[in-house]
């Protein structure tokens, strides 16, 4: 049946860790030059097994082959590094190194001291042979989000991989870095580069693979090629049961006569944004979307508190909210998403309940100390709210998947009663299934009178805005009521409309 | 999606002197002003005896903070230090010096003495890093718990006194001079020499800043994160060792308390000369000016007449102030 050896393949590989089952039975087979896709919900086993495929476990039933040949020992880590690369989601640049010496770190030399002149000639033909516009002599620290990843992907390849392994390579990067990395990995896959994508966002997988395999429960469930499944049924395959995640409801349209949540005067902060005027009406969703300097994100933090403005005010009902203070903001009926779950949302260590309850713990008993069972009884209503998956109250934040500690952060945020409720990205690195529960959450909150900012570079979550405002260079570029399509919202984002 | 045609190689920006090279040199001023302030407190500040000897004694402190620097990089700490220069040489005297001395009766051949001292350093070391690294334990409470621990068999064993009758091999290294200068500070010019160039120049030397800047990424590059950094705590407990043998012989004894307290100028010469709390950054060249300018600041209070009552109050208080300046003119902060 093989007229080509797979460039990889993993033959019914299995792996326990305990009593729990992390890969059951699974067969993926990578053809050389493919661009293949690995999708699966939160714990559906994707990262199971990208460890086993770059050796960082053993299977403990059946095994990997490269190329026909069976796969290196575990220990022998540079056998490894020269079949598979992997750029991981969690970055692994040194900050506080050179770009030259992270693209060689531990190889600068064969041997004899290091000749740092030669170094960063080096990593300069390296760069240039993969048209990455970095000076190697930067710190990497001082690059930003995508030049760090592109210093990533220029390593793996520097090693004599012909196989890379992309973990959910877009979760860093905002819309037009994602394009500019796509247009790389077509370049990449077409000088018969083969890799393995991992993504939680659909239209990535339809975008630039050719193969996709669908994991869920430690199970394999399909493979097929991108062009002969649809969006639906992909999604169906994930979740094991069919759920049209493209269409959304529409929302019966705010009254005009509705009070106002949240009125934005002058609004301005040197080197974000330039002045502007915004109301949201309660009970109003307003999407805002644009590039990563469109000043978007600084927008959203002003509103929260997190950033004090240059210029102008914000009025959230009759008051003038103290500007660059999380309590005012707070005390005002301002809820916060912020952007980064993991360092300004939550407390890891900290329980679900203690994180979820954090801004209302004055509520939970009488000066200032916090009654432990009603503290539990909140919490609970939490989780049972919002569909969090965790073993109670109890159990520490850290230890629950990506979409469930961002419901953490959308339950304290929406444990204040805002009168207004401001995301930030609410459903990046979350699976579609949590997706769907936070989007729910927050149109419930709207439905019961809350005004909510939404700041997002995802398609699926404008969609449930009454209206976008497009941001481009600090400026509102555009506003899309209800309807538009797909294009009018990317051709505003990248600046090429009228 | 025509976003980038391949990017304009062409246009890349052209190396530039490095800001961490730059960095490294900030405490050079530093030093100058206070060569000019000491020369202007007393002309016998600027007299080459005053400076060789202002140099012998910041011998034993810079070869701390040698050690404390390499360790510090590596993303870890070590309390212990000043412990190991008390207990190693004691040990190494105790055995060879008849029990007439306040020794334990041994009296093996004092040709060990060196050996035993250095040995005793390296197991230090070595121990710090087995519990640290293969037990995972915290190395703030493990390195505090053998700073205790280190000076209490120190005093154990020696029943508190002084050791006066100390072997010659033993005072050789911290008495004696080679060309015109301290052997001690020979040694120290080497140590620091060997440490730059293989930090700076080297596969293991470099490892270590990996694996404080970021110990998985460390990690996925090959690099074998624990055994380096045990070598590091080994080479720690050696040079603690060394540094406990330069003073004895410098002082002509072991006393009880050798070496207490110098830890916190340790890291106060570290921090101030740039070396980061967090690991991954710092230089020795930058340390070993911090530990220039300590000992310059001491030399300088000690000529101004400042009463010994007070002297350690106004030093630690310049130590505070100096790290302040030191957070202002970096920019960052040191620790979060």
């Amino acid at each position: 049946m093989t007229v080509e050896q797979p460039a990889v393949a993993a033959l019914e590989v299995s792996k326990h860790f305990g009593a729990t089952t992390a890969l059951s039975n699974v067969t993926l087979r990578i053809a050389p030059g493919e661009t293949h896709a690995l999708v699966g919900r939160n714990g559906a086993g994707k990262s199971t097994l990208v460890s086993l495929l770059t050796g960082l476990h053993r299977p403990d039933g059946g095994e990997i082959r490269f190329a026909g040949a069976a796969a290196p020992p575990v220990a022998d880590r540079a056998a490894w590094r020269q079949r598979v690369a992997c750029v991981f989601q969690r970055s692994t640049i040194i900050p506080s190194l050179t770009v030259a010496e992270n693209l060689f770190l531990n190889r600068q030399t064969d041997r004899g001291p290091i000749r740092w002149r030669a170094l960063r000639a080096r990593a300069n033909d390296l760069l240039g042979e993969y048209a990455v516009d970095v000076d190697p002599g930067a710190l990497a620290g001082d690059l930003d989000v995508e030049q760090r990843q592109l210093v990533e992907i220029a390593r793996a390849l520097s090693q004599g991989a012909r196989f890379i392994i992309l973990d959910e390579p877009t979760a860093r990067l905002d819309a037009t870095g994602i394009d500019r990395l796509f247009e790389r990995l077509r370049n990449l896959s077409a000088s018969g580069v083969t890799m393995l994508f991992i993504s939680h966002h659909l239209q990535e997988v339809y975008r630039v693979c050719d193969t996709v395999t669908v994991l869920r429960d430690a199970r394999w469930v399909l493979t097929e090629s991108v062009a002969d499944v649809g969006h639906d049924a992909l999604v169906a395959a994930m979740t094991g049961e069919a759920v049209g995640l493209t269409t959304v409801a529409p929302r019966p349209p705010v009254a005009e006569t509705a009070d106002t949540a949240l009125r934005l005067t002058g609004l301005a902060l040197d080197g974000a944004y330039e002045p502007l005027d915004l109301t949201v009406r309660a009970g109003e969703i307003v999407g805002v979307t644009g590039s990563g300097s469109s000043g978007k994100v600084s927008l959203a933090e002003t509103v929260g508190g997190l950033r004090k403005a240059t210029a102008g005010t914000i009025t959230v009902g009759a008051t003038t909210v103290r500007p660059g203070s999380v309590p005012a903001a707070l005390a005002a009926g301002i809820g916060l998403v912020p952007q980064d779950r993991h360092r300004e949302g939550l407390i890891s260590l900290l329980s679900v309940g203690e994180n979820a309850t954090l801004p209302i713990a004055d509520r939970l008993g009488p000066a200032g100390a916090i009654v432990p069972s009603r503290r539990r009884a909140v919490a609970e209503g939490f989780i049972q709210r919002y569909d969090i998956r965790t073993e109670g109250p109890e159990a520490p934040v850290g230890s629950l998947s990506g979409g469930n500690a961002q419901k953490v952060v959308l339950a304290r945020a929406l444990s204040t009663d805002p009168r207004l409720l401001v995301l930030i990205n609410p459903t990046a690195g979350v699976d579609v299934r949590s997706k769907e529960s936070l989007l729910g959450a927050v149109r419930t909150a709207a439905d019961a009178g809350t005004g909510v900012l939404m700041v997002s570079d995802e398609l699926d979550d404008l969609r449930h805005c009454d209206r976008v405002l497009v941001m481009f260079h600090g400026r509102v570029t555009a506003e899309l009521q209800a309807g538009w399509s797909d294009t009018d919202v990317v051709a505003a984002v990248e600046g090429v409309s009228e | 999606m025509t976003t980038t045609a391949p990017a304009p190689v062409a246009g890349r920006r052209r190396t530039v002197p490095r800001l961490a090279r730059m960095r490294d040199l900030t405490l050079v001023p530093a030093i100058i002003v206070l060569l000019i302030v000491g020369a202007l407190i007393d002309p016998v500040f600027l007299s080459r005896n005053n400076l060789v000897n202002v140099l012998q004694q910041q011998t034993e402190l810079s070869l701390l903070v040698l050690a404390e620097t390499l360790i510090l990089i590596g993303g870890r700490f070590d309390l212990s230090l000043e412990s190991t220069v008390g207990l190693a040489p004691a040990l190494g005297v105790v055995l060879v010096i008849p029990a007439a001395s306040n020794g334990i009766g041994t009296e093996w051949s004092s040709a060990l003495a060196v050996p035993i001292i250095l040995l005793v350093g390296l197991l230090v070391g070595a121990l710090n890093g087995l519990l640290i690294l293969r037990f995972g334990l915290s190395a703030f409470i493990v390195t505090l718990g053998m700073l205790i621990t280190l000076r209490g068999l120190q005093i154990g064993i020696t029943g508190g006194q002084s050791l006066f009758e100390l072997p010659p091999s033993v005072t050789y290294l911290g008495n004696a001079t080679w060309l015109g200068l301290p052997l001690s500070i020979w040694l120290c010019a080497g140590l620091f020499a060997a440490g730059i160039a293989a930090l700076g120049w080297f596969r293991h030397g470099r490892a270590v800043y990996a694996i404080g800047g970021n110990v998985d990424a460390a990690r996925a590059a090959g690099i074998r994160s624990d055994r380096v950094m045990w070598i590091v705590f080994i080479v720690g407990g050696l040079l603690a060792a060394l540094a406990g043998l330069l003073m004895t012989g410098r002082l002509g004894s072991v006393a009880a308390a050798q070496g207490d307290g110098m830890i916190f100028k340790v890291f106060a010469a570290a921090v101030i000369g740039g070396v980061s709390m967090d690991g991954g950054k710092g230089t020795l060249f930058g340390a070993l000016c911090g530990v220039l300018v300590l000992g310059l600041i001491d030399n300088i209070l000690t000529l101004a007449g400042v009463s010994a009552e007070w002297i350690q109050a106004v030093y630690g208080l310049i130590i505070l102030v100096a790290l302040i300046l030191a957070r202002v003119t970096t920019g960052k902060a040191q620790d979060s």
